[in-house]
């Protein structure tokens, strides 16, 4: 057991934890912040992403010792509902979801997919999201509200 | 709006007739409804609040909606077989057009002025001399106190401004902001989590565990064995994810029973039955079997046996629920599809009184069928009633999702059919082969399927799998063709028990039962030299049928040929079923590339047709009817549950791999509207035409018949070149 100092969506917390422990069971048992999910603690589905320094990582089995000191954000600090990201917003507008619980993975990842590139083809949106499992169905509709979100909110 | 004479009830209302169960007029400024069922991802909450805002005049913005708890009414049994809409939704707006009349009335008498010139806007009543009252100072915060009656009629569809419009879904925000709380995302004071040690096999044992030095463990804080069924509590969840793991390491188990080579398992599945039921109008009899005759005047005869492997719901979360015993009671927070149905199973489980145990609904992840959720329910009230007081959340493992949930039942389909001269089809026999569908939890009997049940020391056995002899049941459903064929014979073979647990999953027999019989009427059409599409036409006398499928042919445009590069042969392919004979029609249009080098199917588009009768929000429609293809795809191109001797081997997303984004193709859905006809189910209807459509595709593009799923690259090598 440590103290372990982080940065996530811009505030600083101290958690006393071992540096072993994953990202992902800070996030969720020390902080409450469930929005980023557990769906395999594997790596294999992606729905526990986060950005760290920017960069989309799954937090499940990131050791959280790692994470110390870089720039952690998670769905919670994309956006809130009074100043939401253009993804929320495009996500709302496309009811771009099913049940919802891959969703989180998908928005932080695509956050980071248009960082990078900002006007992404389709292709190079299926790609981007190649690591993150939906298993309703919903691909069409998230791969257009990511469309929609690069385009300035036009469908 | 004049009222009517009196109709039947719905259902639903039928069985829970006091309107203050289904419609509250708040004190502040909402209505509240409730519903029997519950928000699967499906969207059902927006749709029903919809119809309710619709009845009663009010923008959606003032609904609030509340889904079912086992504690309380409207008791609508499971949300299942997409008959939400059909059960719920024409309850509701039944309710609602109650409830507003009542309102006009006391308004009327409040204003003084005749009932017939009032309007009303955003729940505000407005008389003609501009005198007015809202529901709010009528009725808010006070119950109705009466029963539904029928007297009221809801609006006619030319009224509807908010029905069959667009609408945003109510759940989303806060899913898409971050603040939603899933099963697993609740938090309680106080709270332990909980995770299981399951034996390897279902009827495995546990022989023996050490647990002490889990119990020396940081935060853990209780082991709970109970027979076979072991579980750690501990005070945060990392502690016990690892203190599981350390627990799996001192315990033994013993007896795993052999679940045989999968090899076989499709040529076995005939050779074990329990039972043999042949349909007559749709309904499976007691009585011999027809033997199979090819009649006089047939002139090309077509035999095929098509298989589906055990298929998994695959949920992205695993399975969850929160647990808290108090006293005499005990409460359950489960993503569950039945609240009502799974407290009474609970409660029979531990020898309780049935209203001892309340099963709240929680959303989950996509369930899509009867996954592992009730069995975490089960789960977490054994780890419950050992610490009294405590909320306790207990979460299978990833492993535990893909080795536990009750799965979609591996099945067979020998088809047999013939056609005359003339291009009609004289002859059409369908045998399936499957063990059970239905494998929930019901509150009757000394028996369960709960997994813990029959675990503990004192177990409940498993129920016995009896054949559901209704029409349109698990393993025959949509075996009975919808085309108009001379006697056909279709019977209903129920295997004996199967090795693996099974229970339902979206469609039920309906994805094997289509995939057989839509792609028989491709062989057949090739058979006889006629057009596929032509060949369903000239059997098929359901003008809304007829309609669905030119809808679909039309949006597809012109064939897109071969394609540029031979060593990539491109094809199309067609299905159509109408789910359950009289459901919502759905005609699928696949088009694909077939890579010869790797033997790998890539869609390319696909084409989705469909007519659910009047529609309450096309957008909800077009999600659910994509969704299912896509899924259903999936389960076609590359899902399969794998076994060896006497374990599970699917344990992860590497071992049971599912479609991903790169893999899905475009989708256009053509919707129908049928205003003026009730709402059909549509959840699960494109599950069944997919596997049919893609099959045909692969046929047009390289002259191969795949008819076992899922199409991997090995079998379509050996259908090419044997």
């Amino acid at each position: 057991m440590s103290t372990v100092e982080l940065t996530i969506n811009g505030e600083s917390q101290r958690v006393e934890v071992s540096p072993e422990t994953p990202l992902l069971r800070v996030l969720r048992d020390h902080l409450d912040l469930t929005a980023t999910k557990e769906g395999c603690g594997l790596e294999q589905c992606g729905a526990c992403t986060v950005l760290v320094d920017g960069e989309a990582r799954m937090s499940c089995k990131l050791p959280v010792g790692e994470a110390a000191g870089a720039a952690i954000t998670t769905l919670e600090g994309l956006g809130t509902r009074e100043s939401p990201h253009p993804l929320q917003q495009a996500f709302i507008a496309e009811n771009a979801a099913q049940c919802g619980f891959c969703t989180s993975g998908i928005l932080v990842r695509a956050a980071a997919l248009l960082e990078r590139n900002p006007d992404p083809s389709d292709a190079e949106i299926r790609t981007a999201l190649r690591d993150n499992l939906c298993r309703c169905g919903a691909h069409n509709r998230v791969v257009r509200a990511i469309r929609r979100a690069a385009s300035g909110g036009a469908p | 709006m004049s009222d009517a004479p009196e109709r039947p009830l719905p259902f639903s209302l039928g069985q829970n007739p006091n309107l203050d169960d289904w419609i509250r007029v708040d004190a502040e400024r909402t209505v509240t409804v409730r519903t029997g069922k519950v928000e699967l991802g499906q969207g059902i909450t927006t749709a029903l609040s919809l119809i309710a805002a619709e009845e009663l005049d009010l923008p959606l913005s003032r609904i609030r909606i509340e889904t079912a708890d086992s504690a309380r009414a409207p008791n609508e049994m499971m949300t299942v077989g997409s008959m939400s809409i059909e059960q719920s939704g024409s309850a509701l707006r039944q309710a609602a057009a109650e409830a507003r009349r009542l309102l006009l009335d006391a308004a009327a008498a409040r204003l003084e002025v005749s009932r017939d010139g009032l309007t009303v806007g955003d729940g505000v009543v407005v008389a003609p001399g501009g005198e007015r009252v809202s529901y709010w100072e009528l009725q808010g915060g006070r119950p109705f106190g009466v029963p539904v009656t029928a007297a009221a009629s809801p609006k006619a569809a030319a009224e509807h401004r908010l029905v069959g419009k667009r609408a945003p879904r109510l759940d989303l925000e806060g899913k898409v902001l971050g603040s939603a709380r899933f099963v697993q995302d609740l938090r309680f004071d106080d709270m332990l989590y909980a995770r299981v040690v399951r034996p390897p096999s279902r009827d495995a044992t546990l022989a023996e565990v050490d647990d002490a030095p889990v119990r020396a463990m940081e935060g853990v804080v209780e082991v709970v064995r109970d027979g076979s069924f072991l579980a750690v509590l501990a005070e945060r969840e990392q502690q016990a994810i690892e203190a599981a793991a350390t627990l799996r390491e001192h315990a033994r188990f013993d007896g795993a029973a052999p679940l045989g080579d999968p090899e076989g398992l499709h040529r076995r599945m005939a050779g074990n039955l329990r039972g043999s039921y042949p349909l007559v109008d749709g309904t499976p009899m007691e009585q011999p079997v027809p033997p199979l005759e090819v009649p006089e005047g047939a002139v090309h005869t077509v035999q095929a046996s098509y298989t589906r492997p055990y298929i998994m719901h695959g949920s992205i979360g695993p399975s969850a629920a929160v647990a808290l015993s108090e006293g005499d009671h005990l409460t359950v927070w489960s993503s569950t599809q039945g609240p009502a149905l799974l407290a009474p199973s609970i409660a029979l489980v531990l020898g309780v009184a049935p209203d001892v145990v309340r099963v709240i609904h929680v959303e989950g992840p996509g369930c899509y069928g009867h996954n592992g959720s009730d069995d975490a329910a089960m789960d977490a009230a054994l780890c419950a009633r050992a610490v009294p007081g405590r909320h306790v959340k207990l979460q299978w493992s990833r492993a535990d999702e893909h080795a536990q949930e009750p799965y979609g039942p591996a099945m067979r389909m020998d088809l047999q059919a013939s056609l005359d001269g003339g291009g009609r089809v004289v002859a059409w026999s369908h045998d399936v082969y499957s063990s059970t569908h239905m494998g929930r939890a019901i509150p009757f009997g000394r028996r369960s399927s709960l997994l813990a049940a029959n675990q503990r020391a004192e177990p409940l056995r498993r129920p016995s799998p009896r054949a559901a002899l209704r029409p349109q049941s698990g393993i025959h459903r949509n075996a009975d063709p919808y085309y108009a064929f001379p006697q056909p014979r279709v019977i209903k073979h129920l295997s004996a028990e199967a090795p693996l647990r099974t229970s339902s999953l979206r469609g039920l027999g309906a994805f094997g039962n289509v995939f057989a019989a839509e792609s028989m009427m491709d062989e057949l059409a090739v058979a006889g030299g006629l057009d596929p599409v032509a060949l369903r036409l000239s059997h098929l006398e359901d003008p809304r049928g007829h309609a669905v499928i030119e809808a679909c042919i039309e949006r597809a445009g012109p064939p897109p040929g071969r394609g540029p590069d031979p060593q990539r042969p491109r094809g199309r392919g067609f299905a159509y079923s109408r789910y359950e004979n009289y459901k919502c029609h759905a005609a699928v249009l696949v088009e694909l590339e077939v890579d010869l080098a790797s033997f790998e199917i890539h869609l390319l588009r696909a084409v989705i047709a469909a007519d659910s009768g009047q529609i309450i929000d096309p957008d909800g429609l077009d999600n659910q009817l994509e969704g299912g293809f896509v899924q259903a795809a999936s389960w076609t191109l590359l899902e399969q549950v794998g076994f060896d001797g006497d374990a599970i081997t699917s344990l992860d997303w590497e071992s049971y791999p599912i479609l991903r984004f790169d893999q899905v193709p475009e989708v256009e859905t053509v919707l129908i509207d049928r205003p003026d006809e009730p709402s059909l189910g549509a959840g699960e209807a494109t599950t069944g035409p997919t596997p049919a459509a893609i099959a045909n595709a692969v046929f047009d593009a390289t002259g191969a018949r795949l008819r076992e799923t899922p199409f991997t690259p090995a079998r379509l090598r050996t259908a090419l070149f044997g």
